[in-house]
């Protein structure tokens, strides 16, 4: 018996119940479609053919592979059943994710789409296709055990839910941002402002809030009676578990240190984060779309906190959860968690770049036998072209930002809070630009001076 | 006379409820007005601010969860001792021997739901503006309660005593290790001495503060329990009461102007 079989006769029953639950919502969708999708004037000589048709046939063939699913009752026949993730595709699809490079591209051009594309994917019918995609992905995907086992682990199916709770959520708001900016354009008044009567709250809004009570309830008895919370082996000082992992939603700080010191990555960063959060009312000199939602009133705004919560924040939880494996190298979702698995990595400081490659000469040692001021010499002349880029990154950009592109915002915010917005700004940018310096040069530190323990 | 109007007219209801039942106007605007837990609320509100459409109503569920989480909590330390004989061994037994110890079930599922729903809150805060004047000091309290939230999340983690419970608040908070001038391995920790000696070592930098050892050991464990129990739990039930109480005195739901 293989001990890791992709398909049992348990999952194959579970994915038809998931079939089963997804042809329910396509023939809700089909009710749907033929009230409001129209026809199809000709199709092969057949006329005024309702679109719903299409969904109704998607929904029976849906119906069909349920069926097969729940056909299958024993051993054998569930490891020759057919409906699963051929091998050829695990492969490609598994270099393109464990792979920092495509992955974040990936996740960039997603986050692209999502803005660009804005007034496309969320209509109705091509958003509904979008989810279909996304359970057909994760249905077809766990008929392979590894993407079972990193998927189904009881503290990361939260976060796969998160996911679907993201997408809905940014679904709705463009939905909603696409329909007042329209308004607006045609200089109508935003659609929250004609719900502007007042109602009483009792019983407008207390059984709003009854009812969430009442489906959360529910929902928190089911998962917890569904899945049970884990609970692994008692503690042991001894034993460190590789990977190593903390927990989930601190998985975008513990990817932060790929690239950076824990000082900065642990320490430094997420304060700037907390801070800049906070800082965001007071930066923030834009007074429209106040209280509805808009995208073309703000596009600054919600395109910058769209960067920092999808790619990097909800990016990285999800390449923390699910892609990082033992000794934190990557891995596709369909690939083993092989503990021996070597990635070269060969990482190359700036102050070697300039002086072991471009000059051809040995590095400044500072000699600890001599005073701290010669020491200190040492290692400035050693790194003196990392400080430089530091400083000049730090206290030449923001002024010539100032002056060139965002001119109009130091016009309006003046010099503090324009300096803080721009700090904020290329702290944030420090990550990705950090990223594409360590894949395209091998870069591992701009300024290291390991003797202060202090590295950048 | 029906049983429902008789028990509305006994002294002991109308001692409870001191109005009609909310059956027309005056009576539905007397209820928010005299019960203590549904007076947070305004009288009236505007439509399109209460909309489920408009606010997700991912603060109201986040409130919610809070108040779940508070309740299986207790449950849960009723049988929870937090000593390194019996923790493991106890939250074993809620698996294995207790009738309701799918309350730990709830409890770390809602936690998870917690930090999910807060960060979705803050996203609906953000995309709708709500921020902006007059609200901007309400969304610092806002960050400071997510803040809290994750911190209450973390510091529950280390609980159950198992290899993922203590690696992950090993990894967690050896980050600490590197705070600058505050921790043993951060830049700069030199600089923080007297005659010689390092007032900053593995004994009493920013991480040992936080372990109440040099490693996650009993100590750390009883230091997080208290946190997760009762420290964090207040700061966050005063935060979440002025966190209220500002958006009713700036205007409520945000709408539009």
């Amino acid at each position: 018996m293989n001990p890791h079989p992709d398909l049992t006769v348990g999952v194959i029953h579970g994915l038809g119940w998931l079939y089963l639950l997804l042809f329910f919502l396509n023939i809700g969708w089909s009710v749907r479609s033929f009230k409001v999708d129209g026809q199809f004037e000709d199709i092969l000589g057949f006329k005024h053919i309702p679109k719903a048709f299409l969904w109704a046939g998607y929904s029976a063939l849906l119906l069909l592979v349920a069926l097969v699913h729940f056909a299958v009752q024993s051993a054998t026949s569930a490891e020759d059943f057919v409906l699963r993730l051929p091998e050829f595709i695990k492969n490609p699809a598994d270099s393109v994710i464990a792979n920092p490079i495509s992955f974040f591209c990936l996740s960039i051009v997603i986050y692209i789409a999502i803005i660009v594309l804005r007034k496309t994917w969320v209509k109705p019918t091509v958003s509904w296709i979008l989810f279909n995609l996304s359970v057909l992905f994760i249905s077809v995907s766990m008929t392979d055990y590894d993407f079972r086992r990193i998927v189904g682990k009881p503290d990361n199916v939260p976060i796969v839910g998160m996911l679907f709770l993201v997408g809905f959520t940014t679904w709705l708001f463009f939905v909603k941002a696409n329909e007042n900016d329209k308004r607006l354009a045609e200089g109508r008044p935003v659609r929250e402002k004609e719900l502007s009567d007042q109602v009483l709250v009792w019983p407008d809004l207390v059984y709003t809030e009854m009812i969430c009570m009442i489906l959360i309830t529910a929902l928190l008895i089911v998962w917890g009676v569904a899945l049970q919370a884990p609970l692994e082996e008692p503690a042991s000082a001894v034993k460190t578990p590789n990977p190593s992992k903390a927990p989930w939603y601190f998985l975008g700080l513990q990817e932060m240190l790929v690239y950076f010191d824990p000082w900065m990555a642990g320490v430094v960063l997420p304060s700037v984060i907390l801070v800049g959060l906070m800082a965001i009312p007071y930066i923030d000199f834009n007074t429209k779309g106040n209280g509805y939602y808009t995208f073309n009133e703000r596009p600054f705004a919600i395109t910058t906190f769209l960067f920092g919560f999808m790619p990097l924040w909800t990016g990285m939880i999800v390449l923390g959860t699910f892609i990082r494996g033992p000794n934190w190298n990557m891995f596709g979702l369909y690939e083993y968690w092989d503990s021996h698995k070597l990635e070269v990595l060969n990482n190359v400081n700036l102050s070697d770049y300039f002086w072991l490659t471009f000059l051809e000469l040995p590095l400044p040692k500072p000699d600890p036998e001599t005073s701290f001021v010669s020491q200190a010499s040492s290692i400035l002349l050693r790194e003196w072209t990392g400080i430089l880029v530091i400083l000049f990154y730090l206290f030449a950009i923001p002024p010539l930002l100032a002056v060139t592109i965002f001119k109009k915002f130091f016009v309006k915010m003046g010099f503090v809070r324009f300096m803080v917005l721009a700090n904020l700004f290329l702290f944030m940018a420090s990550l990705p630009l950090k990223m594409v310096l360590r894949w395209v040069f091998n870069l591992k530190y701009i300024v290291s001076i390991p003797e202060w323990v202090f590295n950048i | 006379m029906s049983v429902t109007e008789y028990i509305r007219k006994s002294q002991i209801w109308r001692s409870i409820f001191r109005h009609p039942a909310p059956y027309d106007r005056r009576n539905r605007a007397v209820v928010i007005l005299t019960n203590f837990f549904l007076h947070l609320h305004p009288v009236s509100a505007k439509k399109g601010g209460i909309a489920l459409s408009y606010t997700w109503c991912m603060g109201g569920i986040t409130f919610f969860l809070f108040l779940v989480e508070t309740l299986t909590g207790v449950l849960l330390m009723f049988y929870y001792r937090p000593t390194l004989e019996w923790a493991f061994t106890d939250i074993r037994a809620l698996r294995d021997v207790n009738t309701l110890g799918i309350m730990r079930e709830i409890h770390r599922w809602g936690a998870h739901a917690m930090v999910i729903t807060v960060w979705l809150h803050m996203y609906r805060v953000f995309l709708t503006g709500s921020y902006k004047p007059p609200r901007e000091f309400n969304w610092v309290i806002g960050v400071l309660l997510l803040v809290l939230t994750l911190l209450l999340s973390f510091t529950g983690y280390l609980l159950p005593w198992d290899q993922l419970a203590i690696w992950a608040i090993t990894v967690g908070s050896n980050m600490a290790r590197a705070t600058p001038f505050l921790g043993h391995e951060g830049p700069g920790f030199q600089l923080l001495n007297v005659g010689g000696f390092d007032l900053i070592t593995n004994a009493s930098d920013a991480r040992f503060l936080l372990l109440g050892a040099r490693t996650v050991g009993e100590e750390t464990l009883n230091r997080f329990y208290i946190l997760h129990c009762v420290a964090i739990p207040i700061v966050v039930s005063g935060l979440i009461a002025v966190h209220f109480w500002r958006v009713r005195k700036d205007g409520g739901i945000s709408q539009p102007l």
